[in-house]
C-alpha cells in the first residue's frame, strides 16, 4: 500500500478516526492492529519476518535483563563473601552470558536480512567467478521476495538489543509493545530507524484529541505530498528517460539527469520523511527530523550529517564507535604508533571504521555493486577533505574567505554538485556504465542540443518544466524560512484567512498538479526499495 | 458571540471549499462537445419526460444505426437508444437496470457485437458510458465490473480526482459549456449525414476460441431475466456493419441463444436486401457505420416488424406525445439540414 494510493488514505482516516473514538489507554493496541493490517498488505506472508524478529528480539533482551538481575542480586546477597576481584571476574563472565545472547540476536536476525537481500547478489558475484575461470557450473538463483521494510526494522531492533546489552535504559517487557516499536506503520517503508528511548515516550500513552498537534499533522503530510507528487513524481520521467538510455542520453544531458535526480530524491526521500512525521504528530506519536536542509551544506561531513540523520546515526552509535575501540583495533593502533609514527597510528582505527561503515552503508541502500561503490566514493571524499581541512583552513585565512556570503554559496553548490555526481552510481544500471557517463559528461560538448529542444525530448513538457520551476522555488522559499524556525508555527500566527488560503492553495496544487491517477505510473518512494 | 464568529468562519470555509471543488471538477471534466461527442450521449436520457415503447441498448452500432425519430414518424413508436462507445454487455445490462427504474418498454433492442468483450477493454470508453450516469446502485455496480486495474472507484466519485491534469488542456469548450450542455443525439442517435461508400472490411482474424466468455454470457442471461421479469420482449440484433467482424461462429452462437430462449434474432449483416441498405452511400465511414440515410432505412425496416411481430402501438395523435415529438422531429431535421448544409459547403 502505496502512502500516494487513495488505499492508504483511505486506511489513515478510518485509523485517525477510530484512534480517538476508542478509550485512550486501547490506541496503542490500535496501532499495533493498523501496522501489522498494513504489513500484511505487502503479503501475509511476509508477517512471519517480522513476527521472528520481534519474538527474537523480545526473547535475547529478556534474557539479557534476566542476566543483569541476577547479576545485581547475587552481589548483593554476596557483598561480604566475594573479593572485588570475584566480583569483577563474576561481572565479566555474567556479561558474556549477555554478550553471547546479543550476539545470537544479532547473527539471527542480520542472517534473515542477508539471505532476504543479499543471497542472489552474493551467487551473481559466485557466477561471475565461475566464469571467470572458465568454468561451466552456474548457481541457481533462488527466488526470494524482499519482505516490507526489512533492512529499517531489523536495523531498528538491533539498535534496540544493543541499548539494552548496554543497559542504556530496560527491557520492554509488553511484547505487544514491542512489536508496535518494530512495526510502527508509517515508518516501515522509508524510516526513519527511530530510538526505543524516543519513540517509547509518545508511541505508548495516551492522547487526546488536540486540534493544534493534529492540524499540524495534517499540514505535514499534505507538505509531504506536494514535494512527492509535484516535484519527485513530475521529474521522474526525465530522470528515468536519461538514464535509462545511456547510449542516447550522453553529454550535457548527464549532467541534466544528475541535477534532477539529486532534485527527484531529495522532493521523494523528505517528502516521504514529511509524511511520516506528519502521520505520527496526528497520532501524537513523535518521531524524529531525518533531514535538516541538508542541500544547504557547505561540505560532504555536514551533508551527511544533515541527510538521513537516524542512518547515519545508527551507523555511528553502533557501527563506528564500538569498531574503533573494540580490542583488535586498539592493538592495532597500538603497533601502528610504534611503527609509524604518532600521526598514522592515530587516524588507522578512524578510517578502517569509516570505510567499514562506508562499505556496510552502501550495501545497505541496495545488493549491488553500484551502491558499494557509492558508498565507497563517499568515504573516499570525506577521508581526503578531512586530511585537507588544515589546507582549507590556510587557503580561506589567506584569502580572507571565512564567512563571505559568496564564498558560503560556492561551499554549498560545490557540496551539491559533489554529492550529485557521486549519487549517479544509483542511477546507472551498473559501475562501469555510471563512469563512462561520468566521463562522457566532462568529455562530450553538446550543450546546444539542450537549446534546441533537447530538454522537451525527455519525457516532460514545458508545463512540467513550469511547475517543476514554481515547485522548487517553493521548496527552497520553505527552506529558507525555515531556518529560523518552524514553517507551521509562522503560519499559524497569521490571520485564519492567511492560513487557509496557504494550505488550501497547497491542497490544490496538490491536487491539479500532482503526477498521480490515470496517465501516470504510480512511483514508489524510492527509499521503499531500502 | 465568539461562538457564532466561529460557526460563521468554518461554515465559510467549507462552502468556499465545496464549491470551489465543484466548480473545478465541472471545469476539468470532458465536455464531450467537440469532436468526440459519444461521452455526452448516456446522460441526455435524464431530460426525457415520457416513456418509451423500445429501448435500444448497446455501443456504437445502435446509436450510429438505428434513428428513433424515423421510427416515430414511420411507425409513431417512442423510443429511446441508451448506447455510448464500446459499450460492454454489463454497462448495457446496468443501464437498462437503471432504465426501468424510470420506466418500462415493452420491447428491448440489444446489439450482440458486445458478447466479443468478457473483459474491460479501454478506460476512455468506460468514462464515456459512466461519467454520463446519475448516481444509483447501477451505476456503483456497473463502475465495479468496468474497472481496469488501474483504476480507481474514488476516481469515478470524485471526477476531478480522474481529470484534475486536464488543466493544460482546456479550450474555450470547456468554459462555454460549462454550465449547459448542447444536445447532441436525437433520443440517443447520433447523426452522421456524410457518405464514405465502403470497400469490403478486412479479411476476418483467424480467433484462437469463438466461444464468447463466461461473463458475457452472464450478462446476456441477466439482461433477458431482467425483461422476463419485466414482461419485456427481448430482440437481439446485429447492426449491418461490416467491420469489426462478425463470425459465423459468433452467429451461430447467438442463434441456438436464441431458438433456446425463444427471441428473435436479427442479423441485418444477412439482409442488405431487406433493408435496402446500400453501403455505397448509406455509411460514412466504409461500413462500420450507418449514415443517417442508412439508418433510416434500417429502422424503417426494423419498425415495421416491431409493429408486425410485436404490435407496438401507434402513439401519433396521443396530444402527450405529439407535442413532444413534434419538436424532437423539427429539432432532427434542422440539425440534418445544417449537416448536408455544412457537407455541401466543405464540398
Amino acid at each position: 500500500m502505496l502512502f500516494t494510493s487513495y488505499e492508504f488514505l483511505g486506511f489513515l482516516f478510518l485509523l485517525f478516526l477510530l484512534y480517538y473514538i476508542i478509550p485512550k489507554r486501547y490506541q496503542w493496541i490500535c496501532l499495533l492492529c493498523a501496522s501489522y493490517l498494513f504489513y500484511a498488505f505487502s503479503g501475509i506472508k511476509y508477517l512471519g519476518y517480522i513476527v521472528s524478529t520481534t519474538c527474537s528480539t523480545y526473547l535475547v533482551c529478556y534474557k539479557m535483563e534476566k542476566i543483569g538481575e541476577e547479576q545485581k542480586n547475587y552481589i548483593r546477597l554476596n557483598k561480604e563473601r566475594l573479593t572485588r576481584e570475584e566480583k569483577k571476574s563474576y561481572k565479566i563472565y555474567m556479561k558474556k552470558k549477555q554478550w553471547n545472547w546479543l550476539l545470537f540476536g544479532l547473527i539471527f536476525n542480520f542472517s534473515i536480512l542477508a539471505v532476504c537481500k543479499y543471497v542472489n547478489f552474493s551467487i551473481s558475484n559466485i557466477n561471475n567467478v565461475l566464469q571467470l575461470i572458465k568454468s561451466n557450473s552456474r548457481l541457481p538463483f533462488l527466488s526470494i521476495a524482499l519482505p516490507l521494510g526489512i533492512s529499517y526494522y531489523t536495523f531498528q531492533m538491533m539498535g534496540y538489543a544493543i541499548d539494552i546489552y548496554r543497559g542504556k535504559y530496560p527491557a520492554e517487557r509488553n511484547l505487544g509493545k514491542l512489536a508496535l516499536f518494530a512495526s510502527f506503520f508509517p515508518q516501515l517503508m522509508q524510516g526513519p530507524i527511530s530510538r526505543f528511548d524516543d519513540l517509547s515516550k509518545t508511541m505508548f500513552s495516551a492522547h487526546s484529541f488536540d486540534r493544534k498537534r493534529i492540524f499540524f499533522g495534517l499540514q505535514r503530510i499534505l507538505w509531504g505530498f506536494f514535494k512527492k507528487l509535484v516535484i519527485a513524481d513530475r521529474i521522474l520521467p526525465a530522470v528515468t528517460t536519461i538514464t535509462h538510455n545511456p547510449e542516447n542520453y550522453q553529454g550535457v544531458y548527464v549532467f541534466i539527469g544528475m541535477l534532477f535526480y539529486a532534485l527527484e530524491l531529495y522532493a521523494d526521500f523528505t517528502g516521504g520523511i514529511d509524511m511520516v512525521i506528519g502521520i505520527g504528530e496526528v497520532l501524537g506519536v513523535q518521531v524524529k527530523e531525518n533531514f535538516n536542509r541538508p542541500y544547504f551544506s557547505k561540505s560532504i561531513k555536514e551533508y551527511w550529517n544533515r541527510w538521513h540523520i537516524s542512518l547515519g546515526a545508527w551507523f555511528t552509535e553502533y557501527i563506528f564507535y564500538p569498531v574503533s575501540v573494540c580490542q583488535p583495533m586498539l592493538k592495532l593502533s597500538k603497533f601502528s604508533r610504534n611503527h609509524f609514527g604518532e600521526a598514522i597510528g592515530k587516524r588507522i582505527p578512524v578510517y578502517l571504521a569509516t570505510i567499514l561503515v562506508w562499505l556496510i552503508t552502501g550495501i545497505w541502500h541496495g545488493a549491488a555493486w553500484n551502491f558499494v561503490v557509492w558508498g565507497l566514493m563517499n568515504c573516499l571524499v570525506l577521508l581526503i577533505s578531512q586530511e585537507l581541512q588544515p589546507c582549507y583552513r590556510w587557503f580561506h585565512r589567506k584569502f580572507h574567505l571565512e564567512g563571505k556570503w559568496g564564498f558560503r554559496l560556492f561551499q554549498v553548490v560545490r557540496t551539491v554538485l559533489l554529492m550529485s555526481s557521486i549519487r549517479m552510481f544509483d542511477c546507472y544500471r551498473d559501475v562501469s556504465t555510471t563512469f563512462r557517463m561520468f566521463f562522457s559528461m566532462l568529455t562530450k560538448y553538446n550543450f546546444m542540443e539542450l537549446l534546441n529542444g533537447g530538454m522537451l525530448k525527455l519525457g516532460i513538457s514545458a508545463i512540467d518544466y513550469g511547475i517543476l520551476f514554481i515547485g522548487m522555488i517553493i521548496l527552497i522559499g520553505v527552506s529558507f524560512i525555515g531556518r529560523s524556525g518552524s514553517v507551521r508555527e509562522k503560519i499559524a500566527k497569521k490571520p485564519i484567512i492567511v492560513q487557509f488560503l496557504i494550505w488550501y492553495g497547497l491542497f490544490l496544487a496538490v491536487l491539479l498538479f500532482g503526477a498521480y491517477g490515470e496517465g501516470y505510473d504510480a512511483s514508489q518512494f524510492i527509499y521503499n526499495q531500502f | 458571540m465568539i461562538k457564532q464568529k466561529k460557526i460563521v468562519g468554518i461554515t465559510s470555509i467549507l462552502l468556499a471549499v465545496i464549491i470551489s471543488l465543484w466548480f473545478l471538477q465541472r471545469l476539468l471534466m470532458p465536455k464531450y462537445m467537440g469532436q468526440v461527442v459519444e461521452g455526452a450521449l448516456i446522460a441526455e436520457y435524464y431530460q426525457e419526460t415520457t416513456n418509451h415503447d423500445v429501448i435500444f441498448i448497446g455501443d456504437c452500432e445502435v446509436y450510429e444505426n438505428f434513428s428513433p425519430i424515423t421510427l416515430w414518424e414511420k411507425y409513431g413508436i417512442t423510443s429511446y437508444i441508451r448506447g455510448s462507445a464500446q459499450q460492454l454487455i454489463w454497462q448495457s445490462y446496468y443501464l437498462l437496470e437503471e432504465t426501468l427504474q424510470y420506466e418500462k418498454p415493452d420491447i428491448v433492442v440489444f446489439n450482440v457485437l458486445a458478447m466479443q468483450y468478457n473483459e474491460p477493454q479501454k478506460e476512455a470508453y468506460n468514462r464515456m458510458t459512466l461519467d454520463g450516469m446519475k448516481w444509483s446502485l447501477s451505476k456503483v455496480k456497473s463502475i465495479q465490473e468496468s474497472m481496469l486495474e488501474e483504476e480507481s472507484f474514488i476516481e469515478y466519485f470524485f471526477p476531478l480526482l480522474r481529470y484534475h491534469s486536464r488543466w493544460s488542456e482546456l479550450t474555450v469548450e470547456d468554459w462555454n459549456y460549462l454550465w449547459k450542455k448542447d444536445i447532441i443525439s436525437h433520443n440517443g442517435y447520433y447523426m452522421r449525414v456524410d457518405v464514405k461508400a465502403s470497400v469490403g472490411a478486412p479479411p476476418a482474424k483467424k480467433l484462437a476460441n469463438y466461444e464468447f466468455g463466461s461473463r458475457a454470457y452472464y450478462y446476456l442471461d441477466q439482461i433477458r431475466i431482467l425483461c422476463e421479469q419485466n414482461q419485456i420482449a427481448l430482440v437481439l440484433v446485429k447492426a449491418p456493419s461490416i467491420y469489426p467482424h462478425w463470425y459465423k461462429e459468433w452467429d451461430m452462437q447467438i442463434e441456438t441463444y436464441a431458438e433456446k430462449y425463444g427471441l428473435l434474432y436479427l442479423n441485418f449483416l444477412e439482409m442488405f436486401e431487406e433493408t435496402g441498405i446500400d453501403l455505397s452511400v448509406d455509411t460514412y465511414d466504409g461500413g462500420l457505420h450507418l449514415n443517417l440515410f442508412g439508418a433510416e432505412k434500417l429502422s424503417e425496416y426494423f419498425g415495421k416488424i416491431l409493429v408486425e411481430e410485436y404490435g407496438v402501438f401507434d402513439h401519433r395523435g396521443e396530444e402527450i406525445y405529439d407535442t413532444i415529438w413534434e419538436e424532437k422531429v423539427s429539432f432532427y431535421k434542422k440539425k440534418k439540414e445544417e449537416k448536408l448544409a455544412e457537407l455541401t459547403e466543405n464540398k
